[in-house]
């Protein structure tokens, strides 16, 4: 089994492929049962008093179809929707993108390659919040470093980019790019490690340039786990609170938010806690395919991640 | 001769045999467009440093800096110095006046819920990947569904229900709350890897008259050891570097964990920065540190298994 097969095998995966032997003769019973049962219940107890409880309890918060209406006529909501979209479509794709183009130049055998990988997970092996900070000091428009490089390497003074709501949005995007592509990589590089070698060997061997070796082998020996990661870090970055909360802080007047930080303003700073709940809730539509897409290709590919 | 140094359209204009002059070409050519690649290569990899390290650097920049300096637009501190690491060191400021009381929270936290994690996945994958529960799938099921739920969706239902269970601004709340998000990922890798045990080893000890305590105990842990490893560095990172659930659940400055006491420092523009970035070096050490520590076992974890970010 490859090392991604053996990934993502979730579900079905649990039991094996082949049917594995019972150890507990003809099934469990009697006092094996028993165990067996207790060894269960304490993930069953922290699934139903943390999870089916929260997410009835939320369920129930954001019934009201009042809200909805409300939440509707709340420009910074709509502002909101479309901020969510932009950061999970665009942080995500491009993310995915660069990630799948580096894990290719990573694997390339080089002196230095290894080093460099080094440096290169470091933003992900950095805490969110002190990354985020930095960043955001960094991008400040008067005392931040990257206008004063603009300024002192070719004399722009650069824009405030946080005072605005497309460059603010695109520098929440960025941030979050900055953060989780090493993570991606990595996912992507391990995943061309374990691509077989016999294939590009024999590839070569009836005259395939690196071109149509990375078209016929690479790409689609890929595809599965380019499209699973792709779907996995979509549900990631649909609830990143930390990016934009720290980046841009939501503004300026609030428009930079994304449904995961406007629940939490409307819930603890306005006080509205059903309006931040059908704020989170509305983004369902979105997250319910994707979580329903996701389990089923985690479940049945048995793991192509 | 001019074909060594001049491009390879001058090569086949003064060589007389056509045949050498081909080879000289391609040869020249291969070269060529090796070199390009290499730097091209060595480029990128320049773009890569100077990409991952900026905001590291800023870091570090503002931390060493005196607070007049901060403003200067200063590209490297023109007189470092250590002073704001030993403001917090030395708790000299209101906002850090309790720094490492929280800091031991924090490792608090870190260590309850990579025990819990460890101890509440180890088992459930036990009685589903081992023991064959009857309808273990659902238990299998569960925790994946909760893997692909964002955590900040649950935030605020999760405020409330912590209340209903009385463990406002108590470190519980955090531990269970952040538990219950890592236990997914534990239970994923956990059968991942139990598969590459032999399912003998249970049953001879079985024929020995183990019960199934003795099982889990004596065979299942020693040799789940490395995921193990992965799985208790993931939770104590996830568990550190977690700020929401902190924030929301955490109110008095005895009971805050370091992330929350950091990010206190946003709540006025008076904050003095480099104090900040200072505090925000030495949360990131111990999570950096670990992280490189067991890069091995967390990549192997990474591969192994899904992905929680």
């Amino acid at each position: 089994m490859s090392v991604t097969q053996q990934a993502v095998a979730i579900g079905r995966g649990f039991a094996g492929t082949r049917p594995a032997r019972r150890v507990f003769f003809g099934g469990v019973h009697g006092t094996d049962y028993v165990w067996s049962i207790a060894f269960a219940i304490p993930y069953a107890i922290i699934f139903f008093a943390f999870v089916v409880y929260p997410i009835g309890y939320g369920l129930w918060m954001g019934s009201d179809t009042a809200l909805y209406g409300e939440l509707f006529s709340d420009p910074r909501y709509l502002t909101a929707v479309v901020n969510t979209l932009l950061y999970v479509g665009i942080g995500v794709n491009v993310k995915m993108f660069f990630a799948f183009l580096l894990s290719g130049f990573f694997i390339r055998k080089r002196w230095w390659s290894k080093a460099l990988l080094v440096v290169f997970i470091l933003p992900w092996a950095t805490p969110a919040l002190p990354a985020y900070m930095s960043i955001h000091w960094f991008l400040n428009g008067q005392w931040g470093m990257l206008n004063n490089v603009l300024y002192s390497l070719f004399g722009i003074d650069g824009p405030v980019y946080l005072n605005d709501h497309w460059t603010g949005l695109f520098c929440n995007i960025a941030a979050y790019i900055w953060k989780t592509l090493p993570f991606w990589t990595v996912i992507l590089l391990a995943g061309r490690m374990s691509v077989p070698q016999e294939l590009y060997e024999a590839a070569a061997v009836d005259g395939a340039n690196g071109l149509s070796k990375f078209a016929h082998i690479t790409l689609p020996m890929m595809a599965n786990l380019y499209l699973v990661c792709t779907l996995l870090d979509m549900v990631f970055a649909l609830g990143d609170f930390n990016a934009t909360f720290f980046v841009s802080g939501g503004g300026p007047a609030m428009s930079t938010e994304v449904l995961a930080t406007l629940g939490i303003r409307y819930a603890f700073t306005i006080a509205l806690p059903r309006l931040g709940v059908a704020a989170v809730m509305s983004a369902l539509p979105l997250l319910i395919p994707l979580v329903i897409l996701l389990m089923r290709k985690l479940r049945m590919s048995e793991g192509q991640l | 001769m001019s074909v060594t140094t001049a491009g390879p359209r001058a090569s086949s204009a003064t060589t007389a045999a056509p045949r050498v002059s081909i080879r000289l070409h391609s040869k020249l050519h291969y070269r060529l467009q090796r070199y390009a690649v290499e730097a091209a290569c060595m480029l990128l990899g320049f773009a890569i440093v100077i990409w991952s390290l900026t905001p590291i650097y800023n870091m570090w920049l503002i931390a060493l800096s005196k607070h007049g300096d901060i403003f200067g637009g200063e590209l490297w501190p023109s007189s470092p110095s250590l002073e704001s690491f030993r403001v917090v060191i030395y708790e000299d400021f209101w906002y850090l006046a309790h720094f490492w009381h929280q800091f031991g929270n924090s490792f608090y936290v870190g260590l309850m819920v990579m025990f819990l994690t460890l101890l509440i996945g180890s088992l459930a994958s036990f009685t589903v990947g081992r023991m064959r529960l009857r309808n273990g799938w659902m238990l299998t099921n569960a925790a994946l569904m909760t893997y692909v739920i964002p955590a900040s969706f649950l935030a605020i239902p999760f405020y409330r229900i912590m209340q209903i269970y009385g463990l406002g601004n108590h470190l519980a709340s955090v531990i269970l709350a952040l538990t219950t998000f890592a236990t997914p990922y534990a239970i994923f890798i956990f059968s991942q890897y139990g598969k590459s045990i032999p399912m003998e080893l249970d049953e001879s000890a079985r024929i020995d008259g183990a019960n199934p305590l003795q099982i889990y105990l004596r065979i299942y842990l020693p040799l789940m050891a490395p995921a193990l490893v992965a799985v208790g560095t993931y939770a104590l990172l996830l568990a550190w570097n977690e700020y929401l659930y902190n924030f929301l659940l955490l109110s008095t400055p005895e009971s805050m964990t370091v992330a929350v006491a950091l990010a206190q420092f946003l709540n006025s523009d008076e904050s003095p920065w480099n104090f900040m970035m200072a505090t925000a070096i030495i949360y990131a050490l111990p999570p950096i540190i670990l992280y490189y520590g067991f890069r091995r076992y967390m990549a192997a974890g990474l591969t192994m298994g899904g992905v929680k970010g």
